[in-house]
């Protein structure tokens, strides 16, 4: 088990080497390839009655000039020890991890991100303890009421949960209840837990409960069909032969092994929802790693969209390989060697 | 080249999906349809702020609630190029000169802010000399001097620190090789001679070639004072000290921002500014629908951006006849039109180019845009909105529908009887682009130009394609759908971008087309006419000329549809934005 | 008019069991029938047996001839809503039809168990081997978890389990099919069940294991003094287990009797026919098969008449009887019943010339 951990760590450094690299290619070399020049390509970061010889200083400075592995070189050195730049009267250093510099905002991408994970992490989280909790239990709940009005109710809004897009049910939600009813707070309006708990909840639940809803509706389906599935299965008939009352068998048996499936997906989701909660980030303006990342795409400043990139990747290897190791824990079925 | 000026006004524009039908006089085609008192001047309902202030008061105190669906380029006055950004920054800044805070047309005027008076010229017009007003203060109490402007501005020059801003003084100031006050040999930073401060009231400033304009330059956010003491650079954005009314109490990059009171601006040296609200809240990177419904909800009460509603929130106000009257419908300095590229066969003859303006049905053009509601036929570059622009029609046709006759007339003096094959580039993620490029391929295939539509992506439009010239060239793009507003009101802001030929870089261009040594001249002259009025009449003179050599398509002058919230007071379109001036609002509740 | 087959046995004295005193499970014209879209599928209709504490009855069948569905009745594991059960069910005087879910539950498991047709996925395969015993023990007994792993263990020794005390911790699937299907037998003996349903428990082992846990059974229902109904499709498996045999066709019984008088004298053209399919270790191969032909009936539409007249050769010998009235299940000789319109003679005659001598 502990080489298979150490196997499964090495992996996943390798993988997020290549995923660096990968996604460095993609934003220096592809749009290089692509036929742009290296002027071209600093060309935005200057402004717009910019002279050649002004474009060509700033391709320079931003090393657009060098060769693309000395560029790539700098980047990964960069993540280790640090890179030094300047931002006018001083020289600042951004120590490890660092992930570079925005070149529009020269802030270090680094402590950007760090700063918005704490959003992304409560959206996510937050969420997902909602929609784990109660797809979960509406799943089972219709399952074993299969063909009531409480399961065709269910399904119905579940189907309407997976179908819908967030930033449709999210800007219903903001309309109805921020600006008709007045009970939640519009969007835009984040405090962090350790400022303000209450105001963080209050500014939380709306795009939690949004969501948590699309997801919840996922889950319901799924585990209302596992748990369809188990419940026909001929251990749950041993358990029920055995004398054990309902209960124990639905719980006990049944949602035993309907969990592991459920809890795979959920660690999946939940790791690339920590990459940012893209569509619900920016439905209710919440500054969290994805809306950093669209506005990063939108301004073209590659340093944080490769930053985003990496850290996305890294959650969600980190989530495949903690999903995989609680397999072994929740599986005896599964052997690691 | 920095587009973002550039890209957020006109991918404003785009978001423009039609507008008050009660707008715009009525008619369309007016001349020189401005802003001054356009539309329904009635008191309360829609388009009663354009071009005076509606719910006037000077009643002062409540908190100004702005949000922006994205993110300033910076709050640094040195690193900031979007129109909004030059609005809002006065209240905290003061440049040497400013857009009045005024109605309509007025508030396109320059008037001194920090200097006393307008730029006193040299008579070669390259030395421009101001006086600095006294009694300024930064917000911890020191007094601004000659020599803090002169930081600024130096400052702003290093494109290695500050990206965003323009590159005017780059290219007019005669720097003899000055870089940057941080690589300075200078301890002071005040090393660079094409400024001067022989006093702490004075501040020259020395042109490499002459500049009759330059009191526009002076108005840049980058001429307001910054102190050495305090400036870090990069991250001075984070904490930049204040000259105006307000000053920032907390600044979360990226989140949101607020200002309060700052007690040292003393009202008496600043004629400009009424200050109305005591507090001012910003929110960054809010939902764009979202902010709409807030502004309408009475949540918020500016959306900083000035761009206009969002579709949805459009159609929603359109609909309803109250929402309807708290909004503004104006005429902006945006102009939708087509390059005709010069290097493409047969378009290297005028004659060809000239059918092209002929043929065009400009009609169907604006119906592109959304009709009459969307904006109004152009004949020219230059947009009504502008002072001193005139109406130039040297193509006219019946109900601007094209004039197929003269188009034909043009195409037989071209050599090409039968018409010819060309291609039209439009931007991808832009409907109303590809509705004008298949609104000209059908107007321009009744006399025979076939034309064959190419989308590319908006994001390196400029950069890798259309405004690339080899690439345009050997892609045979004769046509290239654009659009333009003005970095100011005026001739210089609006038209040397796009029809000087000077400017044409290898990639990444604003001018995609024009090249007339004729244009050329005339904004050379344009740019050394001393007199107002002269000046005015120079550049509608560029705008003719560039209609004359027919390298673009003039097709629709852009309005926008702006929410006017109930509690602000004091609310007005201002022409030198295109926008409510953010210096006058104040909130009623 | 048409008989059913309630009214000729609730007229008739001839029952397999007429003492229902006696017997500690009394099986009285069970039905069970489930709705479905395509209509009502009959798997049980109108089934009647009994059996003594101590005995062993073995119920054979084709497959889909409603076994299952018989020992799932009886253990109360129908699924509430699904199947209409209707008639008695009367274990040591309870009526397990009337009773409450909570009281049959309280039975099943400690009174009755069953074990199942497939070792292999009747075992939660989550829970260790040990945990599952365990639990079979606590739900009936209030003692600790240690007593009652005690007693897995023991219960694992006694069906021959190696090293019980190791593998008492296993999972499920780290043991062998035997071995799982022996689990499964020590799970359902943990309480002492008086009454054990094994339903087609060997089915997925090997031959040798198949005899193993036949064996096993035995030797168990001799120590417990367990009721005990052996359910399979093949006739050799219950020939030297059984006292009784009850074959059943299309969800109803068409022969009963001991044992020794199936193998003997079987009078039912449908028991002649799963003896010919009945493979024997004495005989050739090619000779021994002798499949029924056709294929079993739809339990929606059930034949008219004797639901075996489609496959039956005999079916033409009285007319058209055979197919137009359910045959009487009638007392042929002393505890033998059969439900067949064939006479004594022409029966006696078909199975001297023409069937004994092909077995
Ligand atoms: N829940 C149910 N709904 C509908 N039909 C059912 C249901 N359960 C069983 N049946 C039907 O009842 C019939 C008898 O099934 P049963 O499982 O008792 O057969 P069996 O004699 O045990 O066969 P096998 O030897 O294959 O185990 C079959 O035709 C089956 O399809
Ligand atoms: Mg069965």
């Amino acid at each position: 088990m502990l080489a298979y951990i150490i196997r499964r760590l090495l992996g996943a450094v390798i993988l997020l080497f290549v995923v660096s690299l990968v996604t460095f290619s993609i934003f220096f070399l592809v749009p290089r390839i692509a036929g742009a020049s290296v002027e071209d390509m600093a060309s935005r970061y200057v402004g717009k009655t910019a002279d050649a010889e002004t474009i060509r200083q700033m391709a320079e400075k931003l090393g657009f000039t060098d060769p693309l592995l000395t560029q790539y070189g700098r980047f990964v050195s960069a993540i280790f020890v640090g890179a030094d730049y300047s931002t006018g009267p001083t020289t600042v250093h951004c120590p490890a991890p660092c992930l570079g510099y925005s070149f529009i905002t020269q802030n270090p991408v680094w402590p950007d991100l760090v700063d918005r994970m704490g959003v992304t992490i409560s959206l996510a989280v937050g969420a997902a303890v909602i929609w784990l909790f109660f797809g979960v239990a509406t799943g089972v709940l219709s399952a074993l009421r299969r063909g009531t009005v409480f399961d065709r109710a269910a399904m119905g809004v579940a189907l309407a949960g997976v179908s819908l897009p967030i930033f449709f049910t999210g800007l219903l939600s903001l309309t109805i209840f921020s600006y008709g009813l007045g009970w939640a707070v519009p969007g835009g309006t984040y405090v962090n837990f350790a400022e303000n708990p209450l105001a963080w909840a209050g500014a939380l639940i709306l795009p939690w409960v949004t969501l948590a809803f699309l997801n919840a509706a996922g889950y319901a389906r799924l585990t209302r069909a596992t748990m369809l599935e188990t419940m026909n299965e001929d251990f749950i008939r041993t358990a029920r032969a055995k004398g054990l009352n309902e209960r124990t068998v639905v719980v006990k048996h049944g949602l035993r092994s309907v969990l592991t499936p459920i809890l795979t997906i959920f660690g999946l989701d939940l790791g690339i929802l920590l990459g940012g909660a893209v569509l619900t980030e920016s439905t209710y303006s919440l500054p969290g790693l994805g809306k950093y990342a669209i506005d990063a795409i939108v301004n073209n400043d590659l340093p944080k969209v490769l930053g985003v990139t990496l850290v996305g990747a890294t959650f969600i290897v980190i989530a495949n390989l903690v999903v995989d190791l609680l397999y072994a824990v929740v599986d005896p079925r599964v052997k690691y060697s | 080249m920095r587009k973002q000026r550039l890209v957020t006004m006109v991918a404003a524009g785009a978001a423009t999906v039609m507008a008050l039908s009660a707008c715009g006089g009525g008619g369309g085609s007016s001349n020189n349809n401005n802003n001054k008192g356009g539309g329904n001047p009635s008191a309360t309902g829609p388009n009663a702020a354009i071009g005076k202030a509606f719910n006037p008061s000077d009643k002062k105190g409540g908190t100004l609630r702005f949000a922006n669906a994205g993110d300033w380029d910076s709050l640094d006055p040195g690193d900031t190029y979007y129109a909004y950004s030059w609005n809002f920054i006065r209240l905290y800044g003061r440049s040497l000169m400013m857009f009045a805070s005024a109605p309509g047309q007025d508030g396109a005027k320059l008037t001194p802010d920090l200097a006393e008076s307008k730029g006193v010229p040299s008579e070669d017009l390259k030395t421009w000399t101001y006086k600095i007003r006294k009694g300024v203060k930064f917000d911890d109490g020191t007094p601004v001097t000659s020599k803090d402007v002169k930081y600024g501005v130096s400052r702003s020059l290093d494109k290695d620190i500050f990206p965003n801003g323009p590159t005017y003084f780059n290219e007019f100031l005669d720097l003899q090789g000055y870089t940057s006050p941080y690589k300075d040999s200078d301890p002071n930073g005040l090393g660079l001679k094409a400024i001067e401060t022989p006093d702490d009231q004075t501040i020259v400033f020395k042109l490499k070639k002459p500049f009759a304009d330059f009191d526009y330059f002076a108005g840049m956010p980058s001429t307001m004072p910054v102190p050495k003491a305090k400036d870090t650079g990069s991250k001075y954005k984070e904490k930049v000290v204040s000259t105006g009314p307000y000053k920032f109490e907390k600044v979360e990059l990226g989140k949101s921002f607020s200002m309060v009171r700052n007690e040292n601006w003393d009202p008496a040296t600043d004629p400009n500014r009424k200050a109305l609200p005591d507090k001012i809240t910003v929110q960054v990177n809010v939902n764009p629908d979202d902010l709409d419904n807030r502004l309408m909800s009475g949540d918020l009460d500016v959306d900083v951006v000035g761009s206009g509603v969002q579709p949805a929130a459009q159609a929603k106000i359109l609909a309803d006849p109250n929402l309807k009257n708290n909004s503004d419908n104006p005429l902006s300095a945006r102009l939708w039109f087509t390059n005709i590229n010069g290097e493409v066969a047969p378009l290297d003859n005028i004659e060809c180019r000239k059918a092209i303006q002929y043929a065009a049905d400009r009609t169907g053009y604006q119906r592109a845009y959304g009709g009459n509601a969307g904006g109004e036929v152009a004949s020219s570059l230059l947009p009504p909105i502008i002072p001193g622009a005139e109406k130039i029609d040297l193509y006219p046709s019946k109900d601007n529908a094209g004039d197929l006759d003269k188009a034909k007339e043009a195409l037989t003096k071209c050599g090409q009887p039968n018409g010819f094959e060309t291609n039209i580039s439009y931007r991808a993620e832009r409907p109303k682009e590809k509705a004008t490029a298949e609104s000209l391929q059908q107007s321009l295939g009744k006399v025979g130009i076939k034309l064959n539509i190419k989308a590319y992506p908006t994001g390196d439009y400029a950069k890798l394609y259309a405004g690339k010239p080899d690439f345009a060239k050997s892609n045979n793009l004769g046509m290239m759908v654009f659009g333009w507003a003005a970095d100011w009101p005026n001739g210089f802001g609006f038209l040397k971008e796009i029809t000087d030929s000077r400017n044409i870089k290898p990639a990444g261009n604003t001018n995609f087309s024009v090249k007339d040594p004729k244009v050329n001249e005339a904004i050379d002259k344009a740019m050394t006419e001393k007199d107002e009025n002269a000046r005015q009449k120079a550049w509608v003179e560029v705008d003719r000329k560039a209609m004359e050599s027919a390298y673009a398509l003039p097709g629709v002058v852009a309005k926008g549809l702006y929410y006017r919230p109930k509690n602000l007071t004091n609310v007005f379109i201002t022409d030198g934005f295109s926008e409510y001036d953010y210096l006058a609002l104040g909130v009623s509740g | 008019m048409k008989h059913s087959q309630e009214d000729l046995l609730a007229g008739g004295a001839a029952r397999p069991s007429d003492r229902p005193n006696e017997a500690f499970l009394q099986v009285r014209d069970l039905k069970v029938h489930f709705p479905t879209d395509d209509g009502i599928v009959k798997s049980v209709d109108g089934l009647t047996f009994s059996l003594q504490r101590g005995k062993t009855l073995g119920i054979v069948g084709e497959s889909g001839s409603g076994k299952s569905v018989t020992s799932l009745s009886i253990m109360g594991l129908h699924k509430r809503g699904t199947a209409n059960i209707s008639g008695e069910i009367v274990l040591d005087g309870q009526n397990l039809v009337t009773a409450t879910p909570e009281q049959v539950r309280s039975l099943r498991g400690k009174r009755m168990a069953m074990i199942f047709q497939d070792p292999l996925t009747a075992m939660h395969p989550y829970y260790t081997v040990g945990n599952q015993i365990i639990e079979a023990y606590r739900v009936h007994h209030n003692v600790s978890k240690s007593v009652a792993r005690k007693h897995a263990v023991e219960m694992l020794d006694r069906v021959g389990i190696p090293q019980p005390d190791k593998r008492v911790d296993d999972y499920p699937h780290q043991f062998s099919g035997g071995m799982r299907q022996r689990a499964m037998i020590a799970m359902a003996l943990s309480c002492d069940p008086e009454l054990l349903i094994a339903d087609e428990p060997t089915t997925a082992l090997d031959v040798t294991v198949q005899a193993q846990i036949l064996d096993l059974i035995v030797d168990l229902q001799k120590d417990f003094n367990s009721a005990v109904i052996i359910i399979t499709h093949d006739l050799g498996v219950v020939a030297e287990l059984a006292d009784d045999i009850m074959v059943m066709y299309a969800g109803r019984s068409v022969e009963y009797g001991s044992s020794r008088e199936i193998f003997a004298a079987p009078q039912h053209p449908y028991t002649w026919g799963l003896l010919g399919s009945m493979p024997r270790l004495d005989r050739e191969r090619s000779e021994r098969l002798l499949p029924i032909k056709g294929t079993p009936p739809s339990l929606i539409n059930v034949p008219e008449g004797c639901p075996f007249n489609p496959r039956c050769a005999f079916a033409g010998l009285n007319g058209d009887l055979s197919t137009t009235e359910r045959p009487e299940f009638r007392e042929v000789s002393p505890g033998h019943h059969i439900a067949c319109h064939l006479s004594g003679e022409q029966r006696q005659h078909l199975w001297t010339t023409e069937i004994k001598p092909k077995l």
